[in-house]
């Protein structure tokens, strides 16, 4: 998880990425890597960026300029659903879960399971059971303790929800899966809780890209930050021979980024 | 990792046998209440009348509701959405001016002249979903547009005349047969197999599964990958079906294609919806809610009828039960935020 070096080929990567809007410059040829089972954090000041970087790596916005490679290919994702295809999944900062649907059918909505045989080929009938199975076994896997997966989400407290969010990206990503902002409507026990849900994610293998303005949680967490600032990459640092303080200065630009560790 | 294994805090209380957590009295009250009214107020007009719990006037009462039971499906389906039509009455009014014109002075043949009529509803509902969806108008406006372009259409088209006379095959959803010596309308199976048909794909099939989400929470439908205004064309589409298949009854019942039908159905159906415990907001309810609210409508009109209360007062307590129905869905939402 922390040694990358061994393996050169990023999962995720972006070279010289620029958005505009209008006279805003989003991303200013900003650069990206993610490396397989790391924790990345992105950390950066308001307006730097950062959702905007990933939303093009999730495909919701096209870039104007600038590669994205998946595993060292090049890719142009056509949409959220083209990027999820390919294996990219997104647990969006307002969770995206229709509160009054259960467990079940939140983590499977949009990729419902029909039975098989003729119920499920003329009558299109969901296999219920299934899902409510394969949802409980994703649940389980990540330690999330509830019983009844026929809960509505919305009788669910926060952290459990998120755990909702969290547990459908890590059932149906192949690839990556990106949090934004995941802990930021928690309090301290659900954010210890949704932390623990993102290494265990990285702990079966997926790469986990991190949003969070929470300093001291992203140096508890992630194997590398990536820092952000004015639509550009300034600086990739290892939280464990790094001082907080030195990445927000750099962050803030009251110090000159230092020599990207990569790329 | 061993620190990572973290368990989520339980939520509030116990879980019940069959693994479910309990649900708040507002809640309960929401689920059970519409079947609660209805039997109270089946046991208030059956004590106070001797021919209410016969065989004869229940069928009665259902044979009345049975247009606007059918409506009240479509009805449903949108507000589902976080929708409302109010043009249904009037698209069910076109439908059957459509079908019995075309049978009685055309000469089409009855059973494609039906067709056409049914159609014209579903077309008319698709208009209403092509307005929702593709301009992005608020449904109350598209379909309060839509109400009077069905009913201008209605009324030129039938110079205003009611259509009688119509061939046997409109009115065959009019005709009765016999489960012992209660005389049951074709019309109202038809209506029952419609609710049955509706509640299994509402709550087996993927399609009805988005309904619910989409009148929940819009973006979580659309970042799922979900064609969301496919989805609500269809729903506008299916909507629009079952307006015309109202229409088909209607003419049953009455026997003629009338250009002023179903004039306060919209209001009477969304009455219904709600009164079945279905949220105005979208994304809760049942469509079984809505039979049971369609048949409270029915037993109160009947039932004062027999105790030989004015009508008005069927109104006043229609206004009444609509009020509580929709304080105990605000409470029932307020309490699960
Ligand atoms: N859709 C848009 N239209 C116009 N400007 C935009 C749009 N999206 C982002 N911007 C601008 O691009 C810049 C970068 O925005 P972005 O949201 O990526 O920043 P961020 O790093 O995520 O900030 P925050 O920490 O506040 O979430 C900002 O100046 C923002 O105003
Ligand atoms: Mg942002």
């Amino acid at each position: 998880m922390s040694d990358t070096t061994s393996n050169p080929t990023p999962v995720l990567e972006a070279r010289g990425l620029v958005k505009r809007y209008g006279h805003v410059t989003a991303l200013d040829g900003a650069d990206f890597a993610l490396y397989p089972s790391e924790i990345l954090a992105i950390i950066g000041d308001n307006g730097a960026g950062k959702s905007t970087l990933i939303k093009a790596l999730s495909g919701a916005i096209t870039p104007d300029e600038g590669e994205i490679l998946l595993d060292g290919q090049s890719v142009r994702f056509r949409g959220p659903l083209d990027a999820r295809r390919h294996g990219i999944e997104t647990v969006y900062q307002d969770l995206a879960v229709a509160p009054a649907l259960d467990i079940a059918e939140n983590i499977f909505l949009g990729r419902e399971i029909r039975l098989a045989g003729p119920l499920g080929f003329a009558f299109r009938m969901l296999d219920k059971r299934r899902m409510r199975r394969e949802a409980s076994d994703h649940m389980r896997d990540l330690n999330i303790g509830i019983r009844s997966m026929r809960q509505a989400v919305e009788t669910l407290s926060g952290g459990q929800r998120q755990g909702v969010a969290v547990a459908r990206a890590a059932a149906f990503a192949r690839h990556v899966v990106i949090m934004d902002e995941p802990t930021a409507a928690l309090g301290v026990k659900e954010s210890h809780m949704v932390l623990g849900l993102i290494r265990q994610v990285r702990d079966r293998g997926l790469p986990v890209i991190l949003i969070s303005h929470n300093m001291p949680q992203v140096f508890d967490v992630a194997d590398r930050v990536h820092i952000q600032r004015l639509g550009k990459r300034v600086a990739v640092v290892e939280p464990r021979n790094f001082k907080m303080s030195d990445a927000v200065a750099i962050m803030t630009g009251a110090m000159a980024g230092e020599a990207i560790s990569r790329g | 990792m061993g620190d990572a294994s973290i368990v989520a805090e339980r939520s509030a209380g116990p879980a019940t046998a069959e693994g479910r957590t309990p649900v708040s009295l507002a809640a309960l009250l929401a689920n059970l209440g519409p079947l609660l009214a209805l039997l109270l107020a089946m046991a208030f007009f059956a004590s106070r009348s001797d021919r209410f719990l016969t065989g004869a006037n229940l069928s009665l009462v259902i044979q009345q509701s049975m247009v606007v039971g059918v409506l009240a499906i479509g009805q449903t389906l949108i507000i589902l959405t976080a929708g409302i039509d109010l043009s249904c009455g009037a698209i069910m009014a076109l439908g059957g001016v459509v079908m019995a014109r075309l049978a009685v002075i055309n000469g089409v043949h009855p059973i494609l002249a039906i067709a056409l009529g049914v159609l014209t509803g579903a077309a008319f509902g698709a208009l209403n979903g092509v307005l929702v969806t593709n301009i992005q108008l608020p449904p109350f406006i598209v379909t309060l547009g839509t109400l009077n372009i069905a009913f201008a259409i209605t009324h030129i088209y039938s110079q205003n005349q009611t259509i009688t006379n119509v061939p046997a095959a409109l009115t065959f959803f009019g005709n009765t047969f016999r489960v012992g010596s209660t005389a049951i309308t074709y019309g109202t199976v038809l209506m029952f197999v419609l609710f049955g048909l509706t509640w299994f794909v509402l709550r087996y099939t993927a399609f009805g599964r988005h309904v619910y989400a989409v009148g929940n929470n819009p973006e979580a439908v659309r970042l799922a990958g979900i064609n969301i205004n496919l989805l609500l064309l269809l729903v506008y589409t299916a909507a629009g079906l079952l307006y015309g298949i109202a229409s088909l009854l209607s003419v049953a019942r009455t026997g003629v294609g009338d250009p002023n039908a179903g004039q306060t159905d919209n209001l009477a159906s969304i009455t219904a919806v709600v009164l079945g415990g279905t949220s105005l907001f979208g994304g809760r309810g049942k469509v079984l809610g809505t039979l049971v609210g369609v048949l409270i409508v029915g037993v109160f009109r009947n039932g004062l009828q027999l105790i030989g209360v004015e009508s008005v007062y069927q109104v006043l307590v229609t206004g009444i039960l609509v009020i509580l129905a929709v304080t105990v869905d605000q409470f029932a939402r307020r309490r699960q935020q």
